[in-house]
This record gives C-alpha cells, sequence and structure tokens, in this order.
C-alpha cells in the first residue's frame, strides 16, 4: 500500500501516483536543488478515501442532476460546495487513518507544513492548474494536516476546477489527487520566477514579496517586479511597489500584517540574491529541458525551491484560456472588504442620491425639448448603473460564498447550507418594502369595508392611499408595473388576496440563527476568533446589500419609465410600451444570468408523432428546505403573478428581485435558474417556505393548475396528479 | 431535462442495448418478477417475449394481461445513480398465433438468434405487448412518461 511516499523515494515514481508537483520537487532534489523536506499522499490514499465514503457516488450524483454544461456557474459553485461538505464529513478508513497519521508524525511531529495539491493532470505543459486547486500553509500537527489533506482532495471538485477542466475536456469522473505535505521552509522572503517571460521569448521574469508567497499568489501583497534579459541576466526594469504588507505565519494559517518601516523602503532581493533567482530559474530549465515557472524563497540565507513547473501560454492572465478567470471565482477577504467598503460607503448611496435627484424633477413641467433631454439623461443614469452593477455587486456573493465554505470547513454540518441561517434577519431592503406591504394586508384584513372598496374601485381611503403612494414611490416597479393602472389594480388585488389568508412573517435571525452562530464562534480563539466574527459580519452585509442593490437599482428604472411615460402622454410617438425597454426586474435578472433571454423566452418544448410527453419528476436544486403540495401558477408576465391565490406553487422562469413580494403568499417556490443563493431561494428561506431551483424550462413543463408536491429537501418537483384548471 | 424526440431516443437505445428486461406480472394480488429476453418492434410501440407454457408467468397472463417491464443500462457501480437510465413499460400482453406468431418470432429472432430451439420448440409461447406508456427515470430521479398515441 503506497498511501504515503518521502519525496527522495518519488523521483522515479509514477506520475499517476505522485502527481506533477512532487514528481518535478522529486527530481530537482535528487539532482542537489535544495527542496523542503517532504511526503506525498498519494492517488492510491485519495482513491481509498473516496471508495470508503461512497463518494464517488455521491460526487457523479451531485454533478448528474443535469448535463454540466446546462449548469450556471452558480448551481456548480453549490454542487461544489455540497460535494466539499461531503469530504468535510467523510471519516478516513481506519487502517489508512493510521498509516498516514504515523507517517506523518514521525516525519514532522509538529513542525508546520504546507499542505499543497498535486494532481497528476496539473501542470502539464499544455494546462496549468495553478491557483485552482487549494494549498493550505503553516499547518502544525498529523490531524490538522489530516483535515487540510481532505481539503486538498476537495479541491479537485471545486467549480473552478471543474470549469477548467470542462474546458480542457478532460474528465471529471476520472480526477485523482495527490498531495505534498512540505515543510515550511523559514521564508523571509518569496517569490516566483518566469525562466521565460510568457510574453516576450527573450526577457525572464522576477517577482518578489516580503514573507510568504501566499500574498504574491492570491494578489494581496503587490510584488517588486524585475524585467531580466534571459540571455545576459542584465536587468532591463524593476518596478517597485508601495510595499505596505506581508503575510506570516499566524497562530495556525497565515495572517496580513503590516511590513515594518525599515523593510518597507527596500526591495526583497539585493542585486545579488536576484541573480541567484534567475540562474536557478536557468538552471531548472536545463534540467528539465523547458522554460520553467519557479516558486522559490529565501530562508536563513538559502534559496529553496517550492515548486516547479513548465512555462506556459496560460501561465499568464492574457494566455488562451480563462483560467485566470476561474481562480478570479475565489475573492480574497481583504479584497471582498474593500469592496464591500466601497459598495456600501459610495455606491449604493450615490445610487440612491441619483434616483432622489430623478424623482425630485417635476416631469409635466418640463417643454418637450427638456423632456427629450430627461430621457437621455435617465437612459445613461440606468446604463452606468447596470455597469457597476454587474462588476461591483454582483462579486458581493463572493462573500457569501467564501464564508459558507470557511463555515463548512469548520462545523462540517449535515445541510451544507446550514450556514444561510447565520445570515438572515439583516435588515433586508426588500423585506422593509414587504413589512410596508403586510401594512397595507393587515389593514385591509382588519376592515371589511376597506376591501370591499379596494375590491370594487381600486382606491381606498386616504390613509390607505398614502401608504400605497410611499409604497410605490420607494419600491419601484413591481414586475414592471410601474405606475400604470393595470399595475396598481394587479398589485392591490394581490393584496386583497393575501388580506383573506395572511402569510406569516419572516423567520428572521432569532432563535437557531443566533445558536448556531454562538456554536460557529466558540469554535475559535484569539486571533482567529476575530477573524470569524469579521468573516461572518463580512458575509452577513454581502447577503444584505446583495438584495439591497436590486431595490436601488429597481428606483432607476422607474425614473427612467416615468419619463418614458409623461412623453407617451404626450403623443409624441414613443410611448411608454414601445421602447424596447422591458420590466426593470427583467433587466436585473439578464444582469444576474446573461443566459436568460428577455421575457425567459426559452425554446418550446420539442414534441413527438408517436408519444405524448407528460413529465412526472422534475429534478433540481434544493434550494430551501420543506415539503409542500399545491396547484401550480406559472409566472411568464405581470397578470399571471397578480393572479396567484394562497398556496399555490409559484412556478416562473426566475424570481424577479422585484416580484419577492409575492412569495410569501406561496406554498412553494419553483424557478428554473439554479442556484441556492439567488433572490428566489434567499427570501423563500427568510420566510421558510420550501424551494427548488434549476428545474430545466420550468415554465414549459409545468402549467397553470397542475398539482404538484415540491421537496425543497431533496430538490424535486412531482406533478403528482391529473391537471384541472383553476378558476 | 429531455424533450419527447430525446426520450424516444433513450428508450430506443435502452430497448436495442438491453438483451433482458424484468417481466411483472400478477395472480390473486401477488406480484411476480422475473427475467425474460425480449424484442422491440422498430415503433417502440410493440415488445415481443417467450415463454414456456409451464411456467408461472405464463400462468398469470392468462389470468391477468396487463403488465410492467423494467429495462435498464445499469452497470452494478456507484456511478450508475447518476449515469444509468431505466424505462418502466405498462402495457398488456397478449399471446400471438398464426401469422402473427411468426413474424413476431422472426422480430425476437434477429436479436436472439442463439434462441431459435427455445423459442421455437412447440411447447413455447410468443407474446406480444402492447405498450401504453415508458416512464424514463434518468439522472437518478428525473421522470418522464411518454404515452403512446394510437
Amino acid at each position: 500500500m503506497r498511501v504515503l511516499l518521502p519525496i527522495h523515494q518519488a523521483a522515479g515514481a509514477d506520475r499517476a501516483l505522485v502527481g506533477g508537483k512532487t514528481l518535478a520537487l522529486a527530481r530537482l532534489g535528487a539532482a542537489g536543488f535544495q527542496i523542503p523536506q517532504a511526503l506525498c499522499v498519494t492517488t492510491e490514499a485519495y482513491r481509498r478515501f473516496v471508495e470508503s465514503g461512497g463518494l464517488r457516488g455521491a460526487i457523479a450524483r451531485e454533478l448528474g442532476r443535469k448535463p454540466f454544461e446546462d449548469m450556471r456557474w452558480e448551481e456548480i459553485w453549490d454542487a461544489a460546495l455540497r460535494i466539499r461538505t461531503l469530504f468535510d464529513r467523510a471519516a478516513w478508513p481506519v487502517d489508512l487513518d493510521a498509516a498516514l497519521r504515523e507517517g506523518i508524525r514521525s516525519a514532522f511531529g509538529d513542525r508546520p507544513v504546507a499542505v499543497r495539491s498535486s494532481a497528476p493532470g496539473e501542470d502539464g505543459v499544455k494546462a496549468s492548474f495553478a491557483g485552482l486547486h487549494e494549498s493550505f500553509l503553516n499547518v502544525k500537527g498529523p490531524a490538522a494536516v489530516l483535515d487540510n489533506v481532505r481539503l486538498v482532495f476537495a479541491s479537485l471538485w471545486s467549480d473552478r476546477a471543474l470549469l477548467y477542466r470542462k474546458e480542457l475536456g478532460l474528465m471529471p469522473a476520472e480526477s485523482e489527487m495527490a498531495v505534498l505535505v512540505q515543510e515550511m521552509a523559514p521564508a523571509e522572503r518569496s517569490g516566483v520566477v518566469f525562466g521565460e517571460s510568457p510574453s516576450d521569448p527573450a526577457q525572464a521574469v522576477v517577482e518578489s514579496v516580503w514573507g510568504l508567497n501566499e500574498g504574491l499568489v492570491d494578489g494581496t501583497v503587490e510584488p517588486d517586479r524585475w524585467i531580466l534579459l534571459r540571455g545576459t541576466g542584465s536587468v532591463v526594469s524593476h518596478h517597485a511597489p508601495v510595499r505596505e504588507k506581508r503575510v506570516v505565519p499566524g497562530p495556525a494559517g497565515t495572517v496580513v500584517s503590516d511590513l515594518p518601516a525599515d523593510l518597507s523602503d527596500r526591495p526583497p532581493l539585493s542585486n545579488a540574491e536576484l541573480s541567484e533567482v534567475f540562474r536557478l530559474a536557468l538552471d531548472a530549465e536545463a534540467f528539465f529541458g523547458s522554460p520553467q515557472d519557479v516558486e522559490w524563497c529565501f530562508g536563513k540565507g538559502l534559496l529553496h525551491v517550492l515548486q516547479s513547473r513548465p512555462v506556459t501560454a496560460r501561465s499568464t492572465p492574457d494566455g488562451s484560456d480563462n483560467r485566470s478567470w476561474y481562480v478570479s471565482l475565489k475573492r480574497s477577504f481583504a479584497n471582498l472588504k474593500t469592496l464591500r467598503g466601497r459598495v456600501e460607503g459610495e455606491l449604493l448611496p450615490a445610487m440612491g442620491r441619483e434616483a432622489e435627484a430623478l424623482v425630485s424633477i417635476d416631469l409635466p413641467a418640463l417643454d418637450d425639448g427638456k423632456l427629450e433631454e430627461e430621457i437621455r439623461r435617465r437612459e445613461a443614469a440606468v446604463r452606468k448603473w447596470e455597469g457597476i452593477y454587474k462588476n461591483e455587486f454582483i462579486p458581493l456573493a463572493h462573500g457569501v460564498r467564501l464564508f459558507g465554505q470557511f463555515y463548512n470547513d469548520k462545523i462540517a454540518p449535515e445541510d451544507p447550507f446550514e450556514f444561510t441561517r447565520l445570515l438572515s434577519g439583516t435588515g433586508m431592503l426588500s423585506l422593509e418594502r414587504n413589512a410596508l406591504l403586510n401594512d397595507l394586508v393587515q389593514r385591509l384584513g382588519a376592515d371589511p369595508l376597506l376591501a370591499e372598496r379596494v375590491g370594487r374601485d381600486g382606491r381606498g381611503d386616504a390613509e390607505f392611499e398614502i401608504r400605497v403612494g410611499r409604497l410605490f414611490r420607494d419600491y419601484g416597479d413591481f414586475f414592471g408595473s410601474a405606475g400604470s393602472e393595470a399595475g396598481r389594480r394587479g398589485v392591490l388585488s394581490l393584496l386583497l388576496e393575501m388580506s383573506r389568508r395572511p402569510p406569516g412573517a419572516p423567520e428572521g435571525s432569532a432563535g437557531d440563527g443566533a445558536a448556531l452562530r454562538d456554536r460557529f464562534l466558540s469554535r475559535f480563539d484569539g486571533e482567529a476568533r476575530t477573524f470569524a466574527e469579521e468573516l461572518l459580519g463580512l458575509a452577513r452585509d454581502c447577503y444584505r446589500l446583495r438584495d439591497d442593490d436590486n431595490i436601488f437599482l429597481g428606483r432607476l428604472q422607474v425614473a427612467l419609465a416615468r419619463a418614458v411615460e409623461e412623453k407617451g402622454r404626450r403623443g409624441s410617438g414613443r410611448d411608454g410600451e414601445g421602447t424596447g425597454r422591458i420590466g426593470g426586474g427583467a433587466t436585473i435578472e439578464m444582469l444576474n444570468d446573461p443566459s436568460s433571454p428577455p421575457g425567459g423566452g426559452v425554446p418550446p418544448v420539442m414534441e413527438s408523432a408517436s408519444f405524448l410527453q407528460k413529465d412526472r419528476q422534475l429534478v433540481g436544486h434544493p434550494a430551501g428546505p420543506g415539503f409542500a403540495q399545491g396547484p401550480a401558477r406559472v409566472v411568464r408576465k405581470t397578470a399571471d403573478l397578480f393572479e396567484m391565490r394562497a398556496g399555490e406553487i409559484l412556478v416562473c422562469d426566475a424570481v424577479d428581485p422585484n416580484m419577492t413580494f409575492a412569495i410569501p403568499l406561496a406554498g412553494a417556490v419553483v424557478e428554473r435558474r439554479g442556484g441556492m443563493l439567488i433572490h428566489g431561494a434567499i427570501i423563500a428561506r427568510e420566510y421558510g417556505i420550501p424551494c427548488v431551483t434549476g428545474i430545466p424550462d420550468a415554465i414549459h413543463r409545468i402549467r397553470t393548475g397542475d398539482m404538484l408536491s415540491v421537496d425543497g429537501y431533496l430538490g424535486i418537483v412531482t406533478r403528482v396528479a391529473a391537471a384541472s384548471p383553476m378558476l | 431535462m429531455e424533450d419527447a424526440p430525446a426520450l424516444e431516443r433513450i428508450v430506443r437505445e435502452l430497448l436495442a442495448s438491453q438483451r433482458l428486461a424484468v417481466l411483472s406480472t400478477e395472480t390473486g394480488g401477488a406480484p411476480y418478477s422475473n427475467l425474460i429476453a425480449f424484442a422491440a418492434a422498430p415503433d417502440l410501440k410493440t415488445l415481443v417475449f417467450t415463454t414456456p407454457r409451464p411456467t408461472r408467468k405464463f400462468s398469470n397472463l392468462c389470468g391477468n394481461a396487463r403488465v410492467s417491464l423494467l429495462v435498464d443500462n445499469r452497470s452494478n457501480r456507484e456511478e450508475d445513480f447518476a449515469e444509468a437510465a431505466a424505462a418502466t413499460i405498462l402495457g398488456t400482453a397478449r399471446e400471438a398465433t398464426g401469422e402473427e406468431r411468426e413474424a413476431s418470432l422472426a422480430l425476437f429472432l434477429e436479436k436472439h438468434p442463439y434462441l431459435s430451439s427455445f423459442a421455437r420448440s412447440p411447447e413455447c409461447a410468443v407474446f406480444r405487448v402492447e405498450v401504453e406508456a415508458y416512464y424514463v427515470v434518468s439522472r437518478f430521479q428525473s421522470v418522464s412518461e411518454l404515452h403512446v398515441r394510437r
């Protein structure tokens, strides 16, 4: 059983057993290069781990819910998180655990090690998985090492790695992972060297930071950068950044710390050391026969090789594939904190001010020329903010993801999405809006005369009308119904329906959310606890802001719609319906999901001359726990939503952020767009309503009135009996 | 999610690739299942199988012609949960005689030439199943029904 191999025995090993990283280092070590002491946990160990836990079948099932090419990135991320949680929870086979534990203990004791991926498929000439699989630094003791080995195993199934392997045409099912457990070199300075620059074959590139390489690799610390001539080693240019930070070992793992002043004013490498690093790259190139991309560090005056791989065109962000984009899918904590600050402190307030300014303009008072100008101004504002939404707001979702993965790694919960319960109750604007709606609903419920009047005339008493006015002013258009009489009547009819069967209040964060939070935080002490609290705070903010941004964008879109309507009223040949502008919510949907065509126009389901198809059971993603049965209400357009009755199953292409107010009325939510962290799922969970997402062609395969049972635990929608038309 | 033509293709491939089906019959309220060799007509609306007369299934079919069959392509590995497809077939079985028996036998033996002496033996009955519906299961739990238009 070759589950563990010392690196000095790995130079002649099979690449399929030890992986590319181990093999390259082992060969360098055998040739006399300075490498850290290391052990390889082989693919044999990986195979035994996944087979004993039944993980192979579970992975196949997670990735087999629908064809991989039909899965949105969010769905792939969700599947990856569920797979990672399976790895978190799986036990090591007893004999394997004993063998690894003993091997690691006798090699390293409690000395800190780095736990790095070494997949057989990575670091070839054709493909580089740099940054796609995970590595962990400063891990101490066999138990912690094994936990991290398990996470490196799981990173074979990360969203990023899955997408990249798909692009390269590699079969995920056949992928395996080895792990290199490497003694931490005492790195005072670190860096990478490209023996041949990916952008200019006559040059070499050296990048270096103070402290550990992690800061350079994940972009937290900007490196010094030298361009050298390959032929002579002479320096062509040196870019010196403002040196402020370095990554250093913490109590466990690493921390970013301020760079002492005496280090910040000089580069990490002297000229002699720069030459030594350059020479190392050429030596490695001579040894392997092709230019190398070498990760190295200086410690106690010695230059260590941490890893070496061939330079490929894919090694740079401007390479020929999307690896760098896949890598960017994971944002660092520091990066997200900055983003949160900008979104909350600058962008959302600016957006609010802009919407406020637009709304305050008295449109009927403008002459035709000024109105035309105003429309163009509003179009420009909406375009600008849609761009910001895409580039700045959507990535906030990564804050939630970062926390989710961290939480699961620590707690290994049975439900991989348990972490979302720590995020609710953040006072999202859409919940405030729904509270306003609830107030109207209660008024209608308490006052039968008012309800009768609203049902008959579409108008209530003065008090009621003031509140309705405020609702429309503050909370934009409902499903593109801004300002129109039909839209107003539709919303009121829905409120009347809600008043006949008042929905429950959101479950909020009281109760189990608080208990889960306490349990989570109790796992940490000292600095680690501070970090955990900060990360949770970041995730809660991101969760809330990701909802609020839709409300703000909705307000801008309403402002534009109002101006266009005003022009329509004047009969100048450009009416509100004919501008090609779809409802605000649908635009938001397109920003969030470019695969979604306007109006949810999925091609109709194909039929057969010989057979009549009836879908019995549709499989999607479990996005909100619970079970419900009821008739379907398929929502394709505004009017469909307004006809919704309490307890019906809301079936739609995607829950539009501006239609979430109807969710409390639904018995369950079913949508085509997949994902756990999408709008409909978030709101459904807030209200404790079962939710299944990612049902292909949902609005075409299900008809209004079909009797459905919705299993939000398993992600299954079943048509339970023949449909009868709803009246 | 597959549409009808794609489901039809799945059924066609299943019926072509698999030699055996599980046949379920019934007597006195007690279900009974066993393996049979089968063949499918090109339009997928009829299946043919053969059975000696002194068998339980023959006797059951004489009492109740309603049958259910199961055809699947599992390979007894964990990946089956994601990759295997199965079709549950509902229909009515009827013994073929005369020319129909000969035509049905030809269809059956085209697929199972090695069963010639068994199927042609005088005591072996040839059954035609008129298919009402295929319930197609793929990706572990995705279920669609194909009802035969007649």
